[in-house]
């Protein structure tokens, strides 16, 4: 962790969230975005992420990082065969089905 | 009637179920058009339910601790075969096919659920105005939000519709609703609630809880739900001990950490109602003290990455292929997005697009580990804080309820909702809202109470303390 030595704020984070930035993301998250949709995004996510900049330029780097609030372990049970989801039920709530299976549209071609 | 006074005369037979639920369901057909609490009644459903509940009081056997009692249940519970929206078009018409856990207890318990209620877009939001269904009323005051993202369990608590609702908290979304509505708000610490059928948000933050009129009724209820599941691997291999019993313990001799941290971002009046809480209590034979938690003043921001992040994996999973909407396109990965550009609402984007840019290369140390080192400030200093008190005391909302529309385009102002609740989420506490008169409006204010992991005995004694110190407010429904 990089960062000033006393708690202090910054303008914003690690550099201004930018338009091609907020296109990226969301690609990523496969939405699209209208121009619009761009401009009004853009504005609200620096609103947020400059409210963070006074946590980002704290010195924190004595505490370990916490993902959970409880000591989360692993959680076995007996491999032993028992009821599970009725399979005509899960696959009633598909938007398409074919013989028993998901039925999606052709899967091929760069990723977008 | 209380879910005490129902259960209690269902349970003897002075009143049938099946009349209790045809009396909840006329007053919901008869108002809920303009509050707009439930997004779907369950009016065969629950007439079964009642059936079998007095029959089983007709045949001798125990009808449960909520025979016949009418509980709301937010619309991100699965119900089996029975439409779940989480507030969302994505999910619209998606029946599920199984039970959430807390609904097979409440079914156990002898409850029948009336309906599903309305709630911001996947649990995100602190008024109900992000549902893809259109918002919820204030049974207070109808031009005014009802808080959220469980505004409709909330309200229908408020509006008298049933006694009961349950509600889930990631960030405030049980208690902030609870204290705009006047009504008993409650999030349990985490890993005590199976989380088993509540659609994902934030999986390490999300918590279900109950709504009530009263602190005992939310007892009550929070006895039924405190169980071990195998369902869910974060589930507590804990006895819950029952709270029921020492709502009425009073608080004498309990330390009681009156907390400037959490009042003095709030407004004038919703500040001088916590502290009147602080000297009933005191004069209840507490001993408050005031205590600085100078750390909470961090959560929000951490809080705004951390939840984001959970999110922007969890949604992940709607991809237009499993379940719920599906819009059609040349190739899977056209579709995929098609499907998440049509059936996701604003606020959703805003939040998987600020999770996925907080957890992206170049940004993750920044933002995402920092805010988990921010959460493990937070927790150390409610240990700190926990070694001089035994709860703290606090404001739920900063503000009573606020205007239809007022902060809908203004998200940071929406997020600041949460300031007082979330510090709580993030280190997995039990916390409670439980209304304490009315601010310069005539509107609810809510009290909070904070307590640490596990002392949900302790929080409900206190709550129960405060409740009976506070102001009677009447309200017209």
């Amino acid at each position: 962790m990089t960062g000033p030595e006393e708690p202090g704020l910054r303008r914003s984070g690690p550099g201004q969230l930018s338009r091609d930035d907020v296109i990226h993301v969301a690609n990523l998250a496969r939405l699209t975005l209208s121009e619009a949709e761009v401009d009004l995004f853009t504005a609200q996510l620096r609103t947020v992420l400059d409210h963070a900049a006074d946590v980002a330029a704290l010195d924190l780097s004595h505490l370990p990082p916490t993902a959970h609030p409880l000591p989360v372990e692993n959680v076995l049970r007996p491999d032993e065969p028992r009821p599970s989801l009725d399979r005509a039920e899960v696959l009633a709530a598909a938007p398409s089905v074919e013989d028993h299976r998901f039925r999606v549209p052709r899967i091929g071609g760069e990723a977008p | 009637m209380g879910a005490r006074d129902v259960a209690a005369a269902v349970r003897t037979g002075q009143r049938s179920a099946r009349e209790v639920t045809e009396e909840a369901l006329a007053a919901v057909a008869a108002r809920d058009g303009e509050t707009h609490a439930f997004l779907e009644v369950l009016a065969d459903v629950a007439r079964s339910r009642a059936t079998a509940v007095d029959a089983a009081v007709a045949g001798g056997r125990d009808p449960g601790p909520l025979a016949g009692v009418p509980v709301a249940l937010k619309d991100n519970l699965c119900t089996r075969g029975i439409p779940t929206t989480c507030g969302s078009r994505i999910l619209d018409g998606w029946r599920p096919p199984y039970d959430a856990t807390v609904v097979e207890l409440l079914h156990a318990a002898g409850a029948v659920a009336l309906g599903k209620t309305n709630m911001d877009e996947f649990a995100m939001g602190s008024s109900t105005e992000n549902s893809a269904f259109g918002p919820t009323r204030n049974p207070r005051d109808r031009e005014k939000v009802p808080g959220g993202s469980s505004g409709g369990s909330a309200a229908a608590v408020a509006a008298g519709f049933t006694p009961l609702g349950l509600g889930s908290d990631t960030g405030g979304s049980i208690r902030q609703p609870a204290a705009l509505c006047g009504v008993v708000g409650m999030k349990p610490t985490y890993g005590r609630v199976s989380r088993y059928g509540l659609v994902a948000f934030a999986s390490s933050l999300d918590q279900i809880g109950p709504f009530a009129a009263t602190v005992g009724d939310a007892a009550l209820l929070y006895d039924v739900l405190a169980q071990h599941d195998p369902c869910d691997t974060t589930s507590l291999r804990l006895d819950s001990p029952a709270t029921l019993e020492v709502v009425e313990a009073g608080v004498d001799g309990v330390r009681v950490g009156l907390c400037p941290d959490l009042i003095e971002g709030c407004a004038p009046d919703v500040a001088a109602r916590v502290y009147e809480a602080a000297e009933a209590l005191a004069a209840a034979g507490a001993k408050v003290d005031e205590i600085r938690v100078p750390e909470f003043r961090y959560g929000l921001s951490a809080y705004y990455i951390i939840a984001p992040a959970e999110a922007s994996s969890n949604l992940a999973r709607y991809d237009g292929v499993r379940y719920g909407l599906r819009v059609d396109a040349e190739d899977a990965a056209a579709m995929n997005m098609a499907t998440r550009t049509a059936g996701f609402g604003a606020e959703v984007k805003r939040r998987i697009m600020l999770g996925t840019y907080a957890l992206s290369a170049g940004y993750y140390d920044a933002y995402y580990a920092q805010a988990q080192r921010v959460r493990t400030l937070v927790m150390q200093a409610f240990e700190r804080a926990y070694t001089s008190v035994d709860v703290l005391l606090g404001a739920t909302a900063p503000t009573t309820a606020f205007p239809l529309g007022d902060k809908v385009d203004d998200p940071m102002a929406m997020y600041m909702n949460d300031i007082c609740t979330i510090p709580s989420n993030l280190a997995g506490h039990p916390a409670v809202s439980v209304p304490f008169g009315v601010g310069d409006d005539g509107l609810p204010v809510g009290v909070q109470v904070l307590a640490p992991a596990l002392a949900e005995r302790l929080l409900f004694q206190v709550a129960g303390a405060v409740e009976a110190a506070a102001p009677r407010t009447e309200w017209s429904a």
